[in-house]
């Protein structure tokens, strides 16, 4: 035990660690694809200013950032079978992750353990049973392991206090031979899974039968509140629920707008976050963001093109589009806080504060 | 002269030049005309509410929708204009339902306008009203029913939707036509306008092959017929004829004679259209009869190719990044 905890001190010598201040304090990570075709990991101050570029070698779908270290995990997108751990510092790879022999990445992870674990969400190929990836990063991101995610394609992973894990099982089973088709839209159970790396899983919410291509993809958290966003895999002119909230022992809450603007968002949701009163998700295809309070009630609805990326700010959520464009969202409405000639991606990464 | 020439030209660029036709000479003429369409239609009906004497008014109405169900961009798409006005697809019968519960509560919401706008979007709009209008167990009601009533709230709703909408193009058009002004917080560069009508029409064209078309056909082994866009006032296969006339003409204003293959495809698919005789799709149940509204589908979607490839080259949008692939 000491002798172990002294060997880690000592790699911790040999690799002198930055933390984020070293690399300007970012507060939000993004990833692009710029107008050369290229797509880079960006470092964004709270302001939504550029505070580090790291060139991608191909798009990427979300990062995960270690809590204190100035290191992030840029995950190809599904099914993609590498990682990237960056040292934001030097823009260059530290390490490399090769998902095991029949394993393939779904696009995210999160560290545990004050960042001694990063746990990653995976696809067991030969019988689609979604399982966490566990890797030492004290250890060079060796492989230490793996649990059951309690269901199908396990999408985004998000650690709450006390290193519980929550787990969206989005439900669909896909084969990288056959690219992202969905081989199983009929039978398909998503799920929201709570689970310990020691202990497994300690508790499962399913929604009912008719939401059961509801897929369960994104989610975000706000004091002991998980927030859920959901893909619609039934007709598109179905006015279902996109959003769930549920807190631990409970049954989900869903929650909708109001017809129009639920059927405006096209079945889909792109993003979600969470902030002391509200809950957004985002629809690119609707060109809108729903905006709800803390209790999953409608407040109002806000159009922008493209619009996905969205996590929660100091003073409310900030919000990236695929026209370049970063947004301060509060009761205002949007507001730009900046413009770059490149496509946002998917998600905005908020860093742990 | 030559200079002048010059730098008005470098005051237009073909970008902005394109969108200022778009609204001047496309969306504002068709909202207003579907402004006018529809204050006829509320006047009809509250001169004898009668489904016999109504049909006329709804038919043209319904023919200027389509010259602006297409514009989803602004207005239609926020507060809920474009389905309160078209309700459609409805594949959970909420249409029926909520048109038949008014009937049967009587709901008090059609004697003044601002309570109806509050009813569900399923029962109001066009495909509400043509139930009362054309569905024949439905539409035999009396000049003294409550049936009228709801004939007569309706067409006042989508009146007042008209109206609204009209007003909103007059606030919008100065934003989309300033795109990338400083001070236009909703448009950050031409680009983005035109990018904006660009997805409007391919949403359009998508929507007439996928939706319009493709709810009918269903699959071959089980078609759809009775899935027909406005199938009861026997309008199917004309929305489609006029919502591919609209989006030519949109396209035609954008790109001016920068588009020729566009336009090209345009034609023919609308030459394909007028020729198909299966005003509502009817026949999509037999093979021949199928095989011929499949054939009108993917020449829709042909023209969507030409229209996205030939845009995109010109003016050098592409769909959103988000948008086409999401995760």
């Amino acid at each position: 035990m000491r002798r172990r905890h002294f060997l880690s001190l000592l790699a911790s010598v040999g690799v002198p660690q930055l933390s984020w201040a070293d690399v300007g304090s970012p507060t939000f990570l993004a990833a692009a694809r710029e107008p050369s075709g290229e797509y880079a990991l960006f470092g964004l101050n709270a302001q939504g200013k550029d505070v580090f570029r790291i060139p991608l070698p191909a798009r990427g779908h979300a990062a995960a950032a270690h809590p204190t270290a100035a290191e992030a995990v840029a995950f190809a997108r599904r099914p993609g079978r590498f990682a990237m751990v960056l040292n934001c510092a030097s823009g260059g790879v530290s390490h490399r992750l090769e998902a095991p022999e029949g394993r393939h990445f779904y696009g995210h992870g999160t560290f545990l353990e004050n960042g001694a674990i990063l746990a990653t969400t995976e696809n067991t190929i030969a019988t689609g049973e979604g399982v966490i990836g566990l890797w030492a990063r004290d250890e060079g991101y060796v492989r230490i392991g793996e649990i059951d995610s309690g269901g199908i394609g396990p999408h985004d992973i998000l650690r709450l206090p006390g290193d519980v894990l929550a787990v969206a099982n989005g439900g669909i089973r896909t084969h990288p031979d056959q690219g992202r088709d969905k081989l199983n839209l009929d039978s398909m159970r998503p799920n929201l899974t709570y689970l310990t790396t020691h202990g497994g899983i300690e508790e499962r919410v399913s929604l009912s039968e008719d939401l059961h291509q509801a897929s369960i993809r994104h989610l975000a958290q706000h004091k002991g509140v998980v927030g859920f966003a959901m893909q619609w895999q039934g007709d598109l002119f179905d006015p279902v629920p996109l959003l769930g909230l549920h807190r631990r022992g409970g049954l989900a809450q869903l929650c909708t707008a109001d017809l129009g603007e639920q059927l405006a968002m096209k079945g889909y949701a792109g993003s979600i976050a969470m902030t002391e009163d509200e809950v957004c998700i985002t629809s690119p295809r609707g060109g809108r963001m729903h905006v709800f309070d803390g209790q999953g009630t409608f407040k109002t609805a806000l159009n922008r093109a493209d619009i996905c990326g969205v996590a929660a700010s100091d003073h409310g959520m900030m919000a990236t589009d695929g026209l370049g464009a970063i947004w301060h969202v509060d009761q205002n409405g949007l507001s730009r806080l900046g413009l770059a000639d490149r496509a946002w991606d998917n998600h905005l990464i908020r860093l742990a504060t | 002269m030559r200079f002048t020439l010059f730098a008005f030209l470098a005051l237009t660029s073909p970008a902005i030049a394109g969108i200022n036709a778009v609204v001047d000479t496309h969306a504002l003429p068709n909202v207003a005309r579907f402004a006018e369409a529809t204050a006829a239609l509320d006047e009809t009906a509250q001169a004898d509410c009668r489904a016999e004497a109504v049909r006329p008014a709804f038919q043209s109405a319904f023919d200027a929708w389509m010259g602006v169900s297409h514009l989803r961009l602004g207005p239609l798409e926020e507060n809920g204009r474009a389905l309160s006005i078209a309700f459609w697809p409805d594949g959970r019968g909420m249409t029926q339902r909520t048109v038949n519960r008014l009937l049967q509560d009587e709901d008090t919401a059609v004697t003044d306008a601002e309570s109806f706008a509050e009813v569900s979007i399923a029962g109001r709009g066009f495909y509400a009203l043509e139930r009362l209008l054309y569905d024949e167990a439905q539409s035999q009601y009396d000049a003294d029913s409550y049936a009228c009533e709801l004939v007569q709230a309706q067409a006042r709703d989508l009146a007042r939707s008209g109206a609204d909408l009209k007003d909103a193009w007059q606030e919008f058009a100065p934003v989309l036509k300033s795109a990338g002004d400083a001070g236009n917080t909703r448009y950050l560069s031409e680009k983005e306008a035109i990018q904006a009508v660009f997805t409007a029409l391919t949403t359009g064209l998508t929507f007439d092959a996928d939706t319009r078309m493709g709810r009918p056909l269903g699959t071959f082994d089980k078609p759809r017929p009775k899935r027909a866009e406005a199938r009861r006032s026997g309008r199917s296969l004309r929305n489609v004829i006029l919502s591919l006339t609209a989006m030519r003409e949109m396209t035609a204003a954008l790109g001016g004679d920068a588009l020729p293959l566009s336009d090209a495809s345009f034609a023919e698919t609308l030459r394909v259209a007028q020729e198909l005789d299966d005003p509502v799709f009817a026949s999509v149940s037999d093979v021949m009869g199928r095989f011929k509204v499949e054939v009108l589908q993917l020449q829709i979607t042909a023209t969507k190719e030409v229209v996205v490839e030939e845009i995109g080259a010109a003016l050098e949008v592409t769909s959103g990044f988000n948008l086409l692939d999401g995760d």
